[in-house]
C-alpha cells in the first residue's frame, strides 16, 4: 500500500474530463498495485519458493541420475547419492557415441524438422490472422469458427489418413510429410491466437496507415508486425517446443530411418530392445532439454510478454 | 500437451511394445557389435543364386534396435557385398504399433521381423493383399534347415509366410557350479529332484533362499511370470493340452492350468524358497527382471528361472562358464521335465515379405539360410542363437548359447512357442501380464486370476 501514488493530492489537482479518466486509471492501477503487493508478500514468495522447489525435485533427481554409475542407478535411489557421492559422465558417453549412428545426426535431423515447421504455420497463420481481423469479407465469422473449430480434431484419427496421402504423393519417408503435419496441427491454434492479438491493436492504427494510403501488404508488414513480435515469439517457443518434443509425428510419417530420424527416437530407442539398458535415459533426456532450454532462456522475456500482453499498452 | 500425447501413444503400444520386450529373440552383450571385420573377404559362390542385384534397396523393418541392430546389419554385409543389393535398415521399439499403421497407409517395408506367430497370424487375416507368400527358395529352405515344429510357427493356413530369424530358449535355469559343487549339489534332471534339491538348499542356507525371481519390466511387467506358467503346464499337462490352452480351444481356467499355477505358486509364492537376497514374495512384484539373478554370485539365491538371453544382463564381473573354479560364475541347466517328454520353451521371430520383387525374394532366401546364420554368429558376440539347423555350432561363442542350440536342434525335446505371443493382444500382452502379476503382488487366487484372464479373452 505504500506504493500507491497519494490519491487525495491527484484529486485536488484539476476537475474536469481528465481527471474522471485519471481517477479511473488510478483505481485499476490501485488494483494491480494491491494484487502485486499481495504477491510479493513474504509469505507469497515463501509458497512461490516452496512449490518451484517441490517443482524442480523430480528433474534435479534426474540430473543427479544422469551422472551416476550404471550400478548406483540400479541399486539406490538418488537421494542417497549425498553418502557415497560417486559421479561418472559414461551414460552421457554411452547415449551420444554408444550408438552406430552418431547422435548428431539425429540433432541435425531434429533441427531440419523443428525450423521449417515452426516458420511455415506462423507464416500462413500470420497472413490468415490479417485476413480475419482487418478484412471484411462475406462468410469471415463463418470460416473463423470453422478454423477454430478444428482444434477439436485430435491428431491421432488424422494419422491413418494423412499417411495415405503422403503415400499418394510419394512424399512418404521424407522430411515434407513431417513439416507438412506439423503446420496442419498447429495452423487452427496459430490462426486463433495471433487473430485475437490482432483484433487487440486499435482499429485507429490501421484506419490512420489506411488513410495515409498504405496498402494491405504496407499495414501488415510496417503496421501490424513490429507490435505483433512478442505473439510471435511466443508461439514460436510453443511449436518449437512442441515439434522438438514430438516422437508420435516423426515416427508415424518419416519412420525411424538414421535419414530423417529426429533425437526423440533415438532417445527412445536409447533403452535397448528388451528395455533393460534404462539407465542411459536420464543422460538422453538431458541431451534433449539443452536445446528448448537455451530456447527458452533466449526468449523467455518474449513468452511472458506475449502470454500477458492482451492489449497494445503503448 | 506432447508428452500427453507421447504418453497415449505410448500407452496405445504398450502391448507392442512388451510383446517386443518380452519374445525378440536375438538378443545381444551391451559390448555393441564384437567382431564384425571378419566378412571382408567373402567367398561369394554361395551367393551366385541371387544374381547380380546392384543398385537394389531393400527396406527392413524391425523391433531390434541398437545395440542389437548393429549385429544385424553387420550380418547383411556378406549379401550386399557379393550381390550388390543394399539393405535399408530400420529398427523400432514401436514396430508393434507402427507396422499396422504402414500396412494400412500403404506405404509397408519390403520385410519386416515379426516377433509373434499370432502377430503373424493377425497380420495375414487383416491385411491378405499385403502379406506375401513364401517364394519357393524360401520354402525349401525352411523345409531343410528348421524343425518342423519352426516352420509351422511361419505358416497360416496352410501356407508358408515367414520364416524362423533368431530363436531363444526360455526353459532354463541359471544356478551358480561353483555354490553347487561347494555344496555338493548336483544339477537335477527331474522335477521331483529339483523340488528336493529346494528343499535341502532351504534347510541348507537359512541365510539364503532358493529361488529368485523377478517380473517388473515396465509397460510389460508380468510377463517372465507368464513363462514360469507356460514352462509348468508344458510339463504337466503337455504339448497337446498346452497347444489347445494356447489356442482357446479349452477355456484359459482349465482345470488342469489352475493345477498347473498352483505348481508355480509352490514355488513363487513360498516364503521359504523366494526370494533370495531381494526380499519376500511380493518383492517379486516389484523386481526388475533383468537384474532378479544377480543375487546368485553373491550366493544370496541358488536358483533363478530365465531364458538364454538372459546372460546378456549379468554382471561385468560374473563369467558364464560351467566350470565350478570360476570365481562368480554362472550357468544354466535346463529346467527339468516332469514325464517322460522334455518339452522346450522359447521364441524368435520371423521373416515376413510385403513385397514380391526378385531382390527380397533373394533377400529371403540368404535369411533363411545357414550362410546368414554363421554370418550373424560371426558379427554376434553372445546372446543369439538360431534355430537353423546348418547353423555352424563353433561359431556360436558362449556356452549357454551353443548349448541353447543343441536342445533347439535336438529332435528328442518337444519345441513349443512362448503361448502368450500366441494369444490375442488383449490377454497375451495385457490380462495375462496384469492377471500374474496381481498375483504376486496381491496375492490373488489362482481361480481368480485365471478366471479374470479368461474374461479378458477376445470374444
Amino acid at each position: 500500500m505504500t506504493a500507491l501514488p497519494p490519491p487525495a493530492p491527484l484529486t485536488e489537482q484539476v476537475a474536469d474530463e481528465p481527471l474522471r479518466a485519471e481517477r479511473r486509471l488510478s483505481r485499476a492501477e490501485k488494483r494491480a498495485i494491491a494484487v502485486k503487493g499481495k504477491l510479493s508478500s513474504p509469505w507469497a514468495s515463501g509458497i512461490a519458493i516452496v512449490i518451484a522447489v517441490l517443482w524442480t525435485i523430480p528433474t534435479f533427481g534426474l540430473l543427479v541420475t544422469s551422472f551416476r554409475p550404471k550400478e548406483d542407478i540400479r541399486a539406490t535411489g538418488w537421494w542417497t547419492v549425498w553418502q557415497d557421492p560417486t559421479f561418472t559422465l559414461e551414460n552421457y558417453q554411452e547415449a551420444l557415441f554408444g550408438s552406430s549412428t552418431s547422435l548428431a545426426t539425429y540433432f541435425v535431423n531434429s533441427v531440419v524438422i523443428t525450423i521449417p515447421a515452426v516458420v511455415i504455420p506462423i507464416s500462413i497463420a500470420l497472413l490468415a490472422a490479417y485476413a480475419f481481423a482487418w478484412i471484411d469479407f462475406r462468410g469471415r465469422n463463418l470460416l473463423f469458427v470453422a478454423v477454430f473449430a478444428l482444434q477439436v480434431v485430435p491428431i491421432q484419427v488424422t494419422l491413418i489418413p494423412l499417411l495415405t496421402q503422403y503415400v499418394d504423393w510419394g512424399l512418404a519417408g521424407s522430411f515434407w510429410t513431417i513439416w507438412l503435419s506439423h503446420s496442419i496441427f498447429a495452423l487452427p491454434l496459430a490462426i486463433f491466437l495471433l487473430h485475437n492479438f490482432m483484433k487487440d491493436i486499435p482499429p485507429s492504427l490501421v484506419e490512420a496507415a489506411r488513410v495515409d494510403g498504405a496498402g494491405h501488404v504496407k499495414i501488415f508488414f510496417q503496421v501490424l508486425l513490429p507490435l505483433l513480435t512478442p505473439a510471435i515469439a511466443s508461439f514460436a517457443i510453443f511449436q518449437f517446443l512442441w515439434v522438438w518434443n514430438d516422437l508420435l509425428v516423426a515416427l508415424t510419417f518419416a519412420g525411424g530411418t538414421p535419414n530423417v530420424a529426429p533425437l526423440t527416437v533415438r532417445v527412445a530407442e536409447l533403452s535397448g530392445t528388451r528395455g533393460s539398458a534404462w539407465e542411459l535415459l536420464s543422460a538422453g533426456a538431458f541431451i534433449m532439454t539443452v536445446v528448448p532450454l537455451v530456447v527458452f532462456l533466449a526468449l523467455q522475456r518474449y513468452f511472458v510478454r506475449g502470454l500477458l500482453a492482451g492489449s497494445v499498452k503503448g | 500437451m506432447t508428452s500427453i500425447r507421447a504418453r497415449r501413444t505410448s500407452a496405445a503400444v504398450a502391448g507392442g511394445l512388451g510383446l517386443a520386450l518380452a519374445l525378440a529373440a536375438c538378443s545381444g552383450d551391451n559390448g555393441g557389435g564384437g567382431g564384425g571385420d571378419e566378412t571382408g573377404s567373402t567367398d561369394c559362390a554361395a551367393y551366385e543364386q541371387y544374381g547380380d542385384l546392384k543398385g537394389k534397396t531393400i527396406s527392413v523393418y524391425t523391433s531390434i534396435v541398437e545395440p542389437e541392430a548393429k549385429q544385424q546389419t553387420d550380418s547383411y554385409k556378406p549379401f550386399e557385398e557379393c550381390t550388390g543389393a543394399k539393405i535399408a535398415y530400420e529398427g523400432s521399439r514401436e514396430f508393434e504399433a507402427q507396422l499396422p499403421v504402414r500396412l494400412q497407409a500403404g506405404n509397408p517395408p519390403d520385410i519386416a521381423y515379426v516377433p509373434q506367430p499370432g502377430f503373424l497370424k493377425s497380420l495375414v487375416a487383416d491385411y491378405p493383399d499385403s502379406v506375401v507368400a513364401a517364394p519357393q527358395a524360401v520354402i525349401d529352405n525352411a523345409n531343410k534347415y528348421y524343425t518342423e515344429g519352426w516352420v509351422n510357427y511361419g505358416t497360416v493356413d496352410g501356407t508358408l509366410y515367414a520364416t524362423p530369424l533368431g530363436a531363444n530358449v526360455k526353459s532354463f535355469v541359471w544356478y551358480s557350479p561353483k555354490a553347487f559343487a561347494d555344496n555338493g549339489y548336483t544339477v537335477p534332471t527331474t522335477w521331483d529332484d529339483l523340488i528336493t534339491l529346494t528343499d535341502k538348499i532351504a534347510t541348507d542356507h537359512p541365510e539364503a533362499k532358493p529361488w529368485c525371481a523377478g517380473i517388473e519390466s515396465g509397460d510389460a511387467t508380468g510377463w517372465p511370470a507368464t513363462d514360469w506358467l507356460e514352462d509348468v503346464v508344458l510339463r504337466e499337462a503337455g504339448a497337446d493340452v498346452y497347444d489347445q490352452w494356447v489356442n482357446h480351444e479349452i477355456p484359459f481356467n482349465d482345470p488342469k492350468i489352475v493345477a498347473s499355477l498352483g505348481t508355480v505358486g509352490s514355488i513363487l509364492k513360498n516364503d521359504k524358497y523366494v526370494n533370495g537376497g531381494i526380499g519376500d514374495v511380493k518383492s517379486i512384484a516389484t523386481q526388475a527382471w533383468n537384474e532378479a539373478g544377480n543375487p546368485i554370485p553373491d550366493g544370496l539365491c541358488y536358483l533363478h528361472r530365465a531364458a538364454n538371453f538372459y546372460q546378456a544382463n549379468w554382471g561385468d564381473d560374473v563369467t558364464v562358464s560351467e566350470d565350478p573354479s570360476v570365481d562368480r560364475g554362472v550357468y544354466a541347466f535346463y529346467l527339468p521335465s516332469k514325464g517322460s517328454d522334455k518339452p522346450l520353451l522359447g521364441g524368435g521371430e520371423f521373416v515376413t515379405a510385403f513385397s514380391d520383387r526378385p531382390e527380397v525374394q533373394a533377400f529371403q532366401a540368404y535369411l533363411s539360410s545357414p550362410e546368414w546364420a554363421n554370418a550373424k554368429a560371426k558379427v554376434t558376440g553372445q546372446g543369439w542363437i538360431s534355430a537353423n539347423n546348418g547353423l555352424d555350432k563353433g561359431l556360436l561363442q558362449s556356452p549357454i548359447d551353443q548349448l541353447s542350440f543343441d536342445l533347439l536342434t535336438d529332435e528328442s525335446y518337444t519345441f513349443r512357442f512362448d503361448g502368450s505371443d500366441q494369444m490375442p493382444g488383449a490377454v497375451g500382452a495385457n490380462a495375462f501380464w496384469k492377471q500374474m502379476t496381481a498375483w504376486i503382488g496381491e496375492n490373488q487366487s489362482d481361480q481368480a486370476t485365471l478366471d479374470n484372464i479368461e474374461a479378458a479373452w477376445p470374444s
